[in-house]
C-alpha cells in the first residue's frame, strides 16, 4: 500500500476522541498528586461541609417531627401558674372534672408531685431521692399521654388504690430494675411498693422519665397521711379540629376564680420551635460551606492558571501535534472539572459519613436527602466549570511558537 | 510484522514537492518592522535529507515555525505535500500539523508521568484514531527506532540519546510527508548526537522526508543537501550529487 499525497481535498479536521478528551484531561492530574489532592480537598471540605449540614439537619427534623408525630399536636399542658406573689402552684380539685366537661376534649388526666423518695430497700436514708421523684396520676394518663409501657402492667382501678408503682425510664435505669417478673418491691416513705411496670421515655412529659408513678389514692393514703393530693398538671387530649379553641376556654374552666394563675401550652410547640431554630442554624451553616466552596473553586482556578504557566511547553508540543485552540481548552476544562468532581464526590462521601456517625450517635434516624448528593455533586463540577473556563481560554490562545519557545 | 505494520516505512508517492516555499516574508510589527524571512524561496523533494543552516538571528527559527504551520507568512505561499497552507485558518493548520508533519525538538519535549509508548501514541491522539491502534503503532515505531524493549519506561528513565530517539518515534508515527527536525542533538553529548544522527539517516535511506534545522555547520556537511541561511534570506543552496555516499563518511 503505497499513500499517495495528493490532496485535492481538503485535510480532514484534527480530531480528540471524547474518550480522549479525559483521559488527556486526567493525565495532568495522575503526574500532579499532591497538588491534585490538595486543589481537590479544598472542594471537598465546602461540599462535605454543606451535605454534613443538610444532612444534619435532615436527620434531626426527621427525628423531631417523630417525636411530634408520637405526641400528637392535640396535646395541650394544663400547669398551675407560679405567677408573682403567690404560693406554690396547684390547680383546684375540680378542675380534672370540670375540663373534662368541655365538648371536644377526649380524655383528661392529671398528675401531683408527692413528697417523698425511691429505695431499693429500708437500709437506706429516706433523705436520698437520687433524683428521683415521685407522682400520683390517675390511670388515664398512660392513654392521654400515648405513653408506652417497656415492661408489665400500668395502673388499673384497683392497683390505684394499693401500694404499687410504675418506674419512669431512667428510674428504672438508676433503681437496676430491668424486669417487673422479678417481683421486685421499693421503699417509699413508710411502705413497701410493689413495681408493677416500666414506662418507655415519655416524650410529651421527659419529667416522668425520672419518676416513679403511683395512684392518686395510694399517694393519700400511704405517704400523705390520709391528705387529699391536689393535681398540679392536667393533660388534655381534644379532638384535632378544636385544640385551639379548647385552648382558649381551659384557663376559665380549670380556675374560674382566677384564670390568670393557669398556664396552658402545647408541648409539640416545644419541639416545633426547636425544629424552626434549628432550621435558622442549617441556612447559617449552608451558608459557611458555600464560602468554603466558593475558596475551593478560587483554588482550583489558582491551581490551574500555575498549571497552564507551567505546562506551556506541553501545549506547544499539543499544538504541533495537531491540537486545535478548542482541543487546548478542552483538556484544561476537563482537568478543572475532574479535579471539582474529585472534590465533590470525596465531599459527598464525607458529609454523609459525618452525618452517619453524629446520627447514631445521638439515636436519630440517618437522612441524607437526596438533594444534598446530587447537588453536592453537580455544585462542585459548576464550580470547576466555572473555575476553569479563564485559565482554559488562556491555555488556548497561546500561540504555538510563544508555547514552544524554551525558558 | 503485519503487512499494513509493514506500510509506515514506505516513501510518500514522489508526484508532489514535500514541500514548497515560493517568496516567504514574514514581519514582524515593531518600528520599524523587522523582517525576519526576506523572501525565501525553496523546494524539498519527497524522500530528501536536508539541513537548513545559519547562525542564530539567520532567520532559520521563523523558517521552521513557517514550514511547521505553527506561525503564518506575512506573504508568499507554502505548499505541504501539494497542500496551499498560507492562508489556512487555525483550525485547519490544526489539522495539516496532525497528518503531514512531523516535529523533533532540541529539548524532546516528552510528557513526563507518560511511558515512551504513550508519548509515541500522542504522535496520533489529534488523528482521532482508537487508543488500541495508537499503542499498536506506537510500539511499531519504537521498535523501529530501536526502543523495543523500553516501551513502558517513563522519561526520567531514559538517557538523552533515548528521549531524542522516542521523540522521533512519536513524529513518524503519523507518516508525515515532512520530519521537521530542530537542533535534534543540540542536548545530546557527542556519541549520542552521532547515534541519532546515524538514525535520521536511517530513516532518510528508507524514503523519510527530513528537514533538518541546525547552526551547526559540521552537521549539515555531513547531510546530502545544505541551505544556508543569512538575513532572512536563502544564501546558497548546495546538494551533493551522490547524497547515499555521505553515510560512510561518518
Amino acid at each position: 500500500m503505497t499513500a499517495t499525497h495528493i490532496h485535492a481535498a481538503p485535510l480532514p479536521n484534527s480530531r480528540l476522541r471524547v474518550g480522549d478528551v479525559l483521559r488527556v484531561g486526567a493525565s495532568g492530574l495522575r503526574t500532579r498528586r499532591l497538588r491534585t489532592g490538595l486543589s481537590t480537598l479544598g472542594v471537598a471540605i465546602g461540599i462535605a461541609a454543606m451535605v454534613g449540614v443538610l444532612g444534619l439537619s435532615a436527620s434531626s427534623r426527621e427525628d423531631l417531627q417523630t417525636k411530634i408525630r408520637a405526641l400528637g399536636t392535640n396535646l395541650l399542658e394544663v400547669q398551675a401558674g407560679t405567677g408573682f406573689g403567690r404560693g406554690s402552684g396547684t390547680l383546684p380539685n375540680t378542675a380534672v372534672a370540670m375540663v373534662s366537661r368541655i365538648g371536644p376534649v377526649t380524655s383528661v388526666s392529671s398528675i401531683a408531685t408527692v413528697t417523698g423518695a425511691v429505695r431499693r430497700n429500708d437500709m437506706i436514708s429516706a433523705g436520698i431521692t437520687s433524683g428521683i421523684s415521685v407522682f400520683a396520676a390517675d390511670p388515664g394518663l398512660l392513654d392521654t399521654l400515648h405513653a408506652t409501657l417497656a415492661g408489665g402492667k400500668w395502673l388499673d382501678a384497683a392497683t390505684s388504690t394499693y401500694p404499687a408503682v410504675v418506674l419512669g425510664s431512667i428510674t428504672a435505669q438508676k433503681l437496676g430494675i430491668v424486669n417487673v417478673a422479678d417481683q421486685i418491691r421499693v421503699r417509699m416513705g413508710d411502705q413497701w411498693f410493689a413495681v408493677i411496670g416500666i414506662l418507655d421515655p415519655v416524650a410529651a412529659a421527659p419529667g416522668l422519665d425520672r419518676g416513679a408513678i403511683v395512684g392518686i389514692a395510694a399517694a393519700s393514703t400511704y405517704l400523705a397521711a390520709g391528705a387529699a393530693v391536689v393535681p398540679e398538671t392536667i393533660y388534655v387530649r381534644t379532638t384535632e379540629a378544636d385544640v385551639n379553641s379548647v385552648r382558649n376556654v381551659l384557663s376559665n374552666t380549670v380556675n374560674p376564680a382566677t384564670p390568670e394563675e393557669v398556664q396552658v401550652s402545647r408541648p409539640s410547640d416545644a419541639l416545633a420551635a426547636q425544629d424552626a431554630a434549628s432550621s435558622a442554624f442549617t441556612s447559617l451553616f449552608l451558608g459557611l460551606g458555600a464560602v468554603a466552596l466558593l475558596v475551593g473553586g478560587i483554588g482550583i482556578a489558582n491551581v490551574m492558571v500555575i498549571a497552564v504557566i507551567e505546562r506551556r511547553s506541553e501545549i506547544g508540543l499539543r499544538r504541533a501535534l495537531g491540537a486545535t485552540r478548542a482541543h487546548i481548552r478542552r483538556q484544561f476544562l476537563t482537568e478543572a472539572v475532574l479535579l471539582a468532581g474529585a472534590g465533590g464526590v470525596v465531599g459527598v462521601g464525607l458529609g454523609a459519613g459525618v452525618t452517619a456517625i453524629y446520627a447514631s450517635i445521638k439515636h436519630w434516624q440517618i437522612v441524607i436527602p437526596p438533594i444534598a448528593i446530587i447537588g453536592g455533586i453537580v455544585a462542585a463540577i459548576v464550580i470547576g466549570g466555572i473555575a476553569g473556563l479563564y485559565p482554559a481560554s488562556r491555555a488556548a490562545r497561546l500561540p504555538p511558537t510563544e508555547a514552544l519557545r524554551s525558558n | 510484522m503485519s503487512e499494513s505494520g509493514e506500510s509506515w516505512r514506505e516513501a510518500p508517492a514522489a508526484e508532489q514537492p514535500a514541500l514548497e516555499l515560493v517568496d516567504v516574508v514574514k514581519e514582524y510589527p515593531g518600528e520599524p518592522p523587522i523582517r525576519a524571512l526576506d523572501g525565501v524561496s525553496l523546494q524539498i523533494e519527497a524522500g530528501e535529507l536536508a539541513a537548513i543552516v545559519g547562525p542564530s538571528g539567520s532567520g532559520k527559527s521563523t523558517l521552521l515555525h513557517i514550514i511547521g504551520t505553527l506561525d503564518r507568512p506575512t506573504s508568499g505561499v507554502l505548499r505541504l505535500a501539494g497542500v496551499e497552507a498560507s492562508a489556512m485558518s487555525d483550525k485547519q493548520l490544526s489539522a495539516v500539523r496532525s497528518q503531514l508533519i512531523g516535529f523533533v525538538f532540541q529539548q524532546f519535549f516528552l510528557l513526563e508521568g507518560m511511558t515512551a509508548l504513550e508519548n509515541v501514541a500522542n504522535g496520533l491522539l489529534y488523528k482521532g484514531i482508537v487508543p488500541s491502534e495508537r499503542r499498536r503503532a506506537a510500539a511499531e515505531a519504537l521498535e523501529r527506532v530501536g526502543l523495543g524493549n523500553r516501551l513502558e519506561h517513563t522519561p526520567n528513565k531514559l538517557s538523552g540519546g533515548e528521549r531524542q530517539r522516542v521523540a522521533i518515534a512519536r513524529a513518524i508515527v503519523n507518516r508525515p510527508s515532512i520530519v521537521l527536525a530542530d537542533e535534534p542533538t543540540g542536548n545530546l553529548d557527542s556519541k549520542s548526537g552521532a547515534s541519532v544522527m546515524e538514525l535520521i539517516r536511517e530513516l532518510h535511506l528508507e524514503g523519510r522526508t527530513i528537514l533538518i534545522i541546525t547552526h551547526d555547520r559540521e552537521l549539515a556537511a555531513s547531510l546530502p543537501r545544505r541551505i544556508s541561511m543569512r538575513d532572512g534570506a536563502v544564501e546558497s543552496d548546495e546538494t551533493d550529487s551522490h547524497p547515499t555516499s555521505q553515510l560512510a563518511a561518518r
